[in-house]
């Protein structure tokens, strides 16, 4: 229990820290922001399982975060759905264009896959700029609903939306937690390894690598709704391609390829581009440099860098007490056994 | 169990092989014979689907397997060690065999027995097995990568360099566990530089140069020729 608490220990204590912030300050702007890097967050993990765990950076993922906030948009304002069927759809639908173009994108690699994923991107934004009798072009779309009452539990304050969006970061966390510790994350892993190698055991790498693009779309279209209905207005600067490379900021900031990284990313470069805010555009100035060093000397970002502190100190601790190995060999055997019985 | 023929497999306009014509009976193991860049590795991905031969024709079991995509060969009982120890570095020992088994992923049980039987053929395995794979040795990687290969039951397997590396005493204990892998039923299919060890172990071998075969025979014959002799055993 001691070990599943230390393992887990960061996720139980941002769970805490974020359900009692609002009663820690009654700042509603502090509320507005840590809503805004929640929803950021959200996308960043889809992206981030995607370039993360799989190895394929896609540079098109502002342009889903607005094909979903256009679907929750168009579906409430001009179709009148209600908010939640409009929500299950919005992410249906970024999820099905994600599917078309996965199909196609998948079949070219690395930067070549960057390329073409930052076209794509900038296509979405011109359609949603240039498209003007459905999107309202450059006006944007005004007038997005807030979610509607499930029951008693109404989401038209700032707290209620605050702890809504909480909610399904939680829900991202959770799913992303379950696939990277499972047979399906090995396998995006063995993709990312090699995929000559994962081929020659037996895994089918264009189906995989179409799930995991599928699924990491549909976290931004979440994402994107979210974002749509919180601030209730959206323009086509949202899939602009600046967006993606500050998702693209967070996760390398927090750690590719790590659970805790857009977490990390994302709340440690929102705060501090807030609390920079005085310097304005100069502020750059100091983020560029910065950013610059941290992928010098932590290409895995931050909680890359931790996870890799923690290993050397586990090594060297093994190293320094060799009669302890007999009983972590039997220990490692409860456990599989444990694992075997789970599944 | 396995034959190609007339099976050609070019990168770009260069041939790699040319016209190869290779039959392997059920229970065998074939050694192929050849130095660097000859197309014994060129071959086995054309067995193994990931090379698309250009020409020719792969028939396994009687049913042409040519430009069958990797993985349904794996499920066709075809699998490939391949070279370099390829391993998930980061994975631990037991997960790497948990991802050979991908095919079976979903008979639970069968998985935990592949992974008992492997453990039995490598004990020092079962000593690592929460290891990370890159921490290993190099044997005991090739160990992983074998045992790997096995967890997809597979009723073939290719081989390809297993002994590259290796220290003498390793090499000979690899030989070992692979004759040890055939006479328990697995058709091997052998690509090595290392003639002398791997005749001993085959049964028959074919001699590969710049992209063509030029020798074929059981071991003894090639034990005994003379071009073999002078070109891979230097006695």
């Amino acid at each position: 229990m001691g070990a599943y608490l230390k393992k887990k220990g960061w996720i139980i204590g941002f769970i805490l820290l974020a359900v009692v912030f609002p009663f820690l300050s009654q700042n509603d702007y502090f509320l507005h922001v840590l809503t805004l890097a929640f929803i950021w967050m959200i996308a960043v993990y889809g992206l981030n399982l995607l370039a993360g765990y799989t190895g394929y950076l896609s540079l098109a993922h502002a342009g889903f975060f607005a094909i979903g906030a256009y679907a929750l948009g168009l579906l409430t304002v001009k179709a009148g759905l209600n908010y939640w069927v409009a929500l299950a759809l919005a992410c249906v639908i970024t999820s099905a264009i994600g599917f078309v173009v996965g199909l196609v994108a998948l079949r070219t690699r690395e930067h070549f896959f960057a390329i073409y994923t930052l076209c794509v991107g900038y296509i979405i934004y011109l359609v949603i700029d240039k498209w003007d009798s459905l999107t309202g072009g450059v006006r944007g779309l005004i007038g997005i609903p807030a979610p509607t009452a499930i029951g008693p539990i109404s989401f038209e304050t700032p707290l209620s939306q605050y702890y809504l969006i909480l909610f399904f970061l939680l829900a991202t966390i959770l799913v992303m937690y379950r696939i990277v510790h499972s047979l399906t994350g090995r396998t995006f892993i063995a993709i990312r390894n090699s995929e000559d190698l994962a081929q020659t055991i037996g895994i089918s790498t264009m189906k995989n690598k179409l799930l995991v693009f599928v699924l990491s779309t549909f976290f931004a279209g979440l994402a994107g709704a979210l974002y749509a209905s919180f601030i209730r207005f959206i323009g086509p600067d949202i899939g602009y391609i600046t967006v993606i490379f500050d998702f693209l900021t967070y996760l390398l900031v927090g750690g590719l390829g790590t659970l805790a990284g857009p977490i990390v990313g994302t709340f440690l470069i929102v705060s501090v581009s807030q609390s920079l805010q005085f310097l304005q555009d100069y502020r750059m100035l100091i983020f560029g440099p910065l950013l610059t060093l941290l992928i010098i000397f932590y290409p895995r970002g931050i909680a890359g860098a931790y996870l890799d502190f923690r290993m050397k100190r586990q090594a060297r601790k093994k190293k320094a007490v060799p009669s302890k190995q007999t009983s972590y060999v039997q220990q490692s055997q409860e456990d599989e056994e444990k694992r075997v019985k789970e599944g | 169990m396995l034959e190609l023929s007339n099976v050609s497999v070019k990168y770009g306009s260069f041939a790699a092989v040319k016209d190869i014509d290779i039959e392997v009976e059920k229970g065998e193991l074939v050694v192929l014979l050849g130095s660097n860049g000859a197309g014994k590795s060129t071959t086995f991905n054309a067995i193994s689907g990931l090379q698309k031969p250009s020409a020719g024709d792969i028939l396994f079991e009687g049913q042409s397997i040519t430009g069958l995509s990797p993985d349904k060969i794996v499920q066709a009982g075809i699998v490939q060690c391949a070279e370099d120890r390829k391993l998930f570095p980061q994975m631990s020992v037991h997960q790497n065999l948990i991802m050979g088994a991908y095919v079976h992923r979903r008979k639970r049980k069968q998985v935990k027995e592949s992974i008992s039987e492997v453990y039995e053929l490598f004990p020092i395995l079962r000593e690592k097995k929460e290891n990370a794979a890159g921490s290993l040795s190099g044997g005991q990687q090739q160990m992983l990568a074998i045992g790997r290969a096995l967890m997809s039951r597979p009723k073939m397997m290719l081989l390809d360099e297993p002994s590259i590396g290796l220290a003498p005493l390793i090499v000979e204990q690899m030989f070992e566990v692979i004759q040890k892998i055939n006479k328990d039923g697995t058709t091997v299919l052998l690509a090595e530089q290392n003639a002398f060890a791997a005749l001993k172990i085959a049964d028959r071998g074919y001699v590969f140069e710049s992209g063509s075969m030029v020798v074929q025979g059981s071991s003894e014959e090639l034990l005994a020729n003379d071009t073999v002799r002078r070109a891979y055993i230097g006695a």
